[in-house]
């Protein structure tokens, strides 16, 4: 191209070299013509490889976000249906200060394996498959359990359908379990002897939402059914397993989400007969909860009470007729590492004339070593009457999410 | 019963006229970024080192080849698309004078969390901006929806970091 553009210099060059006569003007005119037509030509031909380029960034740009559109539509059919679980590996280490069931043991408390599919944007599938304590089967300390098999329908923003087997929406940890979220090794006493974590039933709930920050969720599900031994809500649960529906259970909660940070929730389960009518000396049945999460940046707090009422001859006779129990559990987060103690009691026969109270300090130290995985430590000091078991000791434990 | 049966349906039936999942529209919330004029979007390619950049915010790579974006001289406005526990949730961030000045959830798609659309949560974004690769402002999380809100985070803090790379190019 840097020839072409100087071929009619090196031409009036030569002419002059070459020639001893002085080029006229017309020959003069014509080799400037000739140099003009030369650089139009080459004008014309620089616009076409400038419009050569444009076109080819154009493309290239098209290509570029055809494909990054392909592969999100591609990542999204993939991620239809989606696979998660969790689990947690205990060890306890803890004396019986009353009696001889002291506790030393090293135990894969749960390992949970979770599948969810979207059949469309508000349509879906949602399931929780557990396994507990290692080993399951006929003499084996463990069991295999689905928690949750339910399908969920939105039916706009505000309002939800969810029928099958799921968890019913009482206290903190029934519906959000996952190791992460909770300090402590174990859960707490009162959300395991009084409310019956991880409770689940096979029924229909409504679920409402509201700008406002309220929410409610209403539910009609399979209910308890207790035995005379105890009348303990944890031995009541039939876990949907070829469960007795004469009486079913009615479930409310409200909740109050509308400040960041802050959880006010208060909850009531009727069971319509707490034995499903195999006992004439049990009736009906309600449990009350209420609870609040306060976190403030570093600070966080929780706090619980649940009490059940339970109607019946049977139940009374024992003093089981009444069964509640509060916990405060104050904390404080430095990065990835949270620091808490928890104040707890509960009763599983509060109308006893005997003493019958499990009083319970924790403080303990849950480290984040990633958002998901958790390793925990803890010290518990129980408080119980002679001749009740009283657990001291120390807890550790390692959970994990995905 | 079958009349309660009827009224019921009709009840679901009207409830389900309204869209779900969508909070806000992306249109609206980038007029409402630009005072309604919407500049026209541009992208960025995700090279090999931007790309590390924004694995090393989001904690894991990111499935796509560019990010798309809208800039009127020094504002600019970002809608990003990160997981919470099992789902996409879609985000829109502004940006001016590298502080945050609007921060919405346009669609939610978990089962739980839903809370984080809430203005009184999504406001705490409002003037954070990136210190030491961290949000400048505490956020308060939501009980029950630490994975949405930590989901929130990391896409408020892509959004601070593709407006420094975009400034500065």
């Amino acid at each position: 191209m840097m020839l072409r553009q100087w071929t009619p210099l090196f031409a009036m060059m030569f002419i002059f070299s070459a020639s001893a006569n002085t080029p006229s003007n017309e020959e003069i005119y014509q080799m400037m013509m000739e140099l003009k037509k030369e650089i139009a030509d080459l004008r014309a031909e620089n616009k076409k490889l400038k419009e050569s380029v444009e076109v080819v960034e154009e493309s290239v740009d098209e290509v570029v976000i055809a494909s990054d559109e392909a592969i999100k539509e591609q990542a999204k059919i993939a991620s239809r249906t989606s696979f998660g679980g969790y689990g947690e590996l205990h060890g306890n280490w803890l004396d019986d200060q009353h009696g001889s069931a002291d506790k030393d043991e090293i135990d894969l408390h749960r390992f949970v394996l979770e599948f969810r599919h979207e059949f469309s944007d508000n349509l879906r599938f949602v399931s929780e498959v557990e396994y507990e304590h290692g080993v399951a089967g006929e003499g084996q300390n463990g069991e295999v359990e689905i928690e949750q098999a339910y399908i969920q329908y939105d039916l706009n923003n505000q309002y939800s359908m969810t029928g099958g087997v799921f968890i019913i929406p009482v206290g903190i940890l029934n519906e959000t379990h996952e190791p992460g979220t909770f300090y402590g090794v174990e859960r707490n006493n009162v959300e395991t002897k009084i409310i019956p974590t991880t409770w689940w039933e096979g029924g229909a709930m409504l679920s409402a939402k509201y700008d406002s920050g309220i929410s409610y969720d209403l539910a009609v599900s399979s209910g308890l059914k207790a035995s005379a031994a105890d009348y303990l809500p944890r031995d009541a649960r039939q876990k949907v397993s070829e469960a007795s529906a004469k009486s079913p259970s009615l479930t409310g909660r409200i909740k109050y989400t509308g400040i960041p940070g802050l959880e006010i929730a208060g909850s009531i389960n009727h069971q319509v007969d707490y034995s499903q009518d195999t006992l004439s000396t049990v009736d009906d049945a309600t449990l009350y909860e209420a609870h609040a999460i306060l976190q403030r940046g570093n600070f966080g707090f929780k706090a619980m009470y649940a009490e059940w009422d339970i109607q019946g001859s049977g139940p009374k006779s024992v003093g089981a007729d009444r069964q509640l129990g509060w916990f405060v559990e104050p904390s404080y987060r430095i990065h990835d590492v949270g620091f808490f103690t928890r104040y707890s009691l509960y009763d599983n026969k509060a109308n006893s004339s005997s003493d019958t109270e499990v009083k319970q300090w924790d403080i303990g130290v849950n480290w984040w070593i990633h958002k998901d995985v958790v390793v925990k430590l803890d010290y518990q000091d129980q408080s119980t009457a002679s001749g009740i078991t009283e657990l001291d000791g120390i807890n550790a434990g390692l959970g994990y999410a995905f | 019963m079958r009349l309660l049966l009827v009224i019921l349906l009709s009840f679901f039936v009207t409830l389900n006229l309204f869209a779900k999942g969508t909070y806000k529209a992306e249109d609206t919330f980038l007029k409402e970024a630009f005072n309604g004029d919407i500049p026209k979007s541009q992208s960025i390619i995700l090279k090999r080192e931007l790309r590390d950049n924004i694995q090393n915010i989001l904690g894991h790579p990111y499935s796509g080849l560019r990010i798309k974006y809208w800039r009127n001289d020094q504002t600019t406005a970002w809608i990003l698309e990160e997981v919470g526990k099992d789902e996409l949730i879609t985000f829109g961030f502004a940006i001016n004078d590298k502080k945050i000045f609007k921060a919405d959830v346009l669609i939610f798609r978990e089962t739980r969390g839903w809370e984080i659309k809430y203005p009184a949560f999504t406001q705490q974004f409002i003037g954070s901006q990136l210190m030491d690769d961290n949000l400048s402002q505490n956020i308060d999380g939501v009980s029950g929806a630490t994975l949405s809100v930590y989901a929130m985070k990391a896409t408020a803090r892509l959004a601070l970091f593709l407006n420094d790379y975009v400034l500065s190019q």
